[in-house]
């Protein structure tokens, strides 16, 4: 594996000689490697019984996050999912602002009110991680039709899971962003699981890229795996929607390594060659493999960058776990704005 | 000149100088236009609002003055509409989602109640959501169980949402001002069998704040609450009552979210004697509500127990003859109270 280029970077290559540039390699890594770290010490607070809830970790799923943010500038829009740590950090919410919003507390992005499933932050863009599936669709064309009526040309990007695609919300919402031609990108994580619903069971048709004919837009499939070929298949996706040219839906087949959520072992629906050959596909261990032995940088640059998330996760732990929590005095105020 | 403060309802006689009638329906698309000429980042999406100007004439006009960008009509979408709304609030606009019959609210009940309704306190104040959802509730001309009920109440029951339910001409365009400007997401439910109904609205700019009930008509002897189409009948109920000798103070709060507690308590003070006449069921419903209200604050005031005089708890009925007796009536807010006096 570790000597064979994957066709994205090949393809790549095809265009530039000298590879992809050497700073998209290292923020796409340093990018994936922190949503990794991030999740691994989230779960292991979770599982030490500090962290209160329930989380669903992104961990296999980073390249998606990565890949697609990457293009996005720090006004542009993004609405996520109950799974969207991954999504709040790749916009730019600071790790400590979400791990201590994980843990309740007056320092996290929300004051300790949202929680994991509630991340919103407007000085990036951040329009809500969603405990509920579907209604992320529409709203993402609400924030695409805004910003075209002010002109404003900034981008939207909706983040959600197969689990949203068989309801009716993804019809509604992708139904009137490309009638209104809104500029908003629908990326489907498609990790073959709603909770514990195999997708094959929840569709006739499981190709959800196809979809987009249904509303006479682009739809592509891409290896959500591989990072590089996500960043590709969104970059054209984004220069679409900032030309004014509407929706694209892009379906990222990925897979998530651990449960529905911490607690849920995964294993009941799932099984253990699937999980197995999946996690072979890990999207950070492919970039390294593929980023050293087609020497578009070193090793010991990788290797900086992993030291450095690790020092700065460790810290957002730390800074999480001395936030103080919120004062139960506080809990009635901003249930309105006036 | 009314000598008013701004922002507060002129008094009739004060207005006296402007008295130009109009329809409900036109008064708010009076509002509508104002606001929408005042404010370049307000645009209003819904069915049929468009060249059509809204199944009521709620929007008359306003498409050919504003335009598509800004008059939008949709397709049968409710869901859609209103999550749209909820995300262009977020992107820093001020969406009107017009949802033409208040029963289809229903079709995106979630995206209020789970998401208009919380984002502002779920972000600890980092996000608002100034949407109006504007809708007509209530039945008219045997319209059936699909389009004739009077569901907002359910939204008096949510933290974070404010709903207004206007029973004049006047009201519906200064509440609907105030409704627009509000940073909180409101549910504009005005009332279908009012639209034609006419009244005095001043073409001057006013705003009617919410949380302040208008005592329609003064009475010592029973304290009568109601809203939207019901007010029209609890003052027919109260005009003959006055022939028997009994006066009646009407009650209309306007905004049931936020609800002026103080001025039905003050009433109930007075007279001693509450009833409440409601278009909707009165199990936790607003009359449920007003009734707890004053049992909680002013038990000791009451000289008989509260009256609810409320939709029949049925479907509403297509036959005329079914879903008037289900609906108060004033030959039943009449004899209702008269029982109340009498106890």
């Amino acid at each position: 594996m570790a000597n064979r280029k994957s066709a994205s970077a090949q393809l790549v290559q095809e265009h530039n000689a000298a590879g992809p540039p050497k700073d998209l390699i290292l923020t796409l890594y340093r990018k994936m490697v922190e949503i990794r770290e991030f999740e691994l010490k989230a779960r292991e607070l979770f599982r030490s019984g500090k962290m209160p809830g329930f989380i669903h970790l992104y961990i296999g799923e980073e390249a998606v996050a990565s890949g697609v943010i990457a293009h996005l500038k720090k006004d542009d829009y993004v609405t996520s999912t109950h799974r969207g740590h991954g999504h709040a950090l790749a916009k730019g919410i600071p790790a400590r602002a979400v791990m201590a919003e994980l843990m309740g507390k007056v320092d996290g992005c929300c004051g300790g009110r949202g929680g994991t499933m509630h991340l919103y932050e407007p000085s990036v863009g951040f329009l809500g991680t969603n405990g509920v599936v579907p209604p992320g669709i529409p709203i993402a064309a609400g924030a695409a039709l805004s910003a075209k009526l002010r002109k404003s040309g900034q981008i939207t990007v909706c983040f959600f899971g197969d689990g949203a695609v068989n309801n009716g919300a993804f019809h509604e919402g992708l139904n009137m962003a490309a009638t209104w031609e809104l500029p908003v990108i629908y990326v489907c994580e498609n990790n073959l699981y709603a909770t514990e619903m195999p997708f094959q069971k929840a569709t006739k048709n499981i190709n959800v890229a196809s979809r987009a004919a249904a509303y006479s837009i682009p739809g592509v499939q891409v290896d959500g795996n591989d990072v590089l070929a996500v960043y590709e298949k969104a970059g054209e996706a984004v220069e679409r929607a900032r030309r004014g040219e509407g929706p694209t839906l892009i379906e990222c087949l990925t897979y998530r390594w651990f449960g529905h959520h911490e607690g849920d072992p995964g294993t009941s629906y799932r099984s253990k060659e699937e999980v197995e050959f999946w996690r072979k596909r890990d999207p950070i261990k492919k970039l390294r493999e593929d980023a050293l032995a087609a020497r578009w940088c070193e090793i010991k640059e990788l290797e900086k960058i992993e030291k450095e998330v690790n020092l700065s996760m460790e810290d957002a732990v730390q800074f999480a776990l001395n936030s103080p929590e919120p004062r139960p005095d506080t809990a009635l105020d901003k249930v309105f704005c006036q | 000149m009314t000598g008013a403060k701004p922002g507060i309802e002129a008094k009739q006689d004060q207005i006296r100088a402007s008295e130009r009638v109009i329809s409900y329906a036109e008064a708010g698309v009076e509002a509508l236009r104002e606001e929408m000429a005042r404010d370049p980042n307000i645009f209003y999406i819904g069915q049929g609002i468009g060249p059509r100007g809204g199944n009521f004439q709620q929007s008359r006009g306003l498409w050919a003055e504003f335009g598509d960008e800004r008059v939008r009509d949709t397709p049968i979408a409710e869901l859609a509409e209103t999550g749209i709304g909820i995300g262009a609030a977020l992107a820093g606009s001020r969406p009107i989602v017009d949802i033409v019959f208040f029963d289809f609210i229903l079709e995106a009940s979630g995206q209020v109640i789970q998401q208009a309704s919380t984002i502002h306190y779920i972000s600890n104040g980092k996000f608002k959501v100034p949407l109006v959802i504007r809708s007509a509730m209530g039945g008219v001309r045997s319209s059936g169980p699909h389009h004739s009920h009077t569901f907002y109440s359910f939204f008096m029951h949510i933290p974070g949402l404010k709903v207004a339910v206007p029973s004049t001409p006047y009201d519906v365009k200064g509440l609907l001002k105030t409704a627009i400007r509000d940073e909180d997401p409101v549910l504009f439910v005005e009332h279908k069998g009012l639209y034609n109904t006419k009244g005095i609205v001043p073409e001057r700019e006013y705003l009617i704040p919410f949380g302040e009930a208008a005592i329609r008509r003064s009475g010592g002897d029973v304290t009568l609450v109601a809203v939207s189409l019901m007010v029209s009948r609890a003052m027919e109920a109260a005009a003959i009552l006055e022939s028997e000798g009994t006066l009646v103070e009407v009650i209309d709060p306007r905004t049931v979210a936020p609800l002026d507690k103080e001025t039905i308590l003050c009433s109930v003070a007075k007279t001693g004697r509450l009833a409440i006449v409601d278009e909707a069921y009165a199990t936790c419903g607003f009359s449920a509500e007003v009734a707890a209200l004053v049992s909680e604050e002013a038990l000791d005031e009451l000289d008989a127990p509260i009256k609810r005089i409320c939709a029949l708890p049925a479907p509403h009925a297509f036959s005329p003859s079914l879903d008037h007796y289900l609906i108060p009536s004033t030959e039943r807010i009449v004899s209702e109270i008269r029982l109340l006096v009498q106890g």
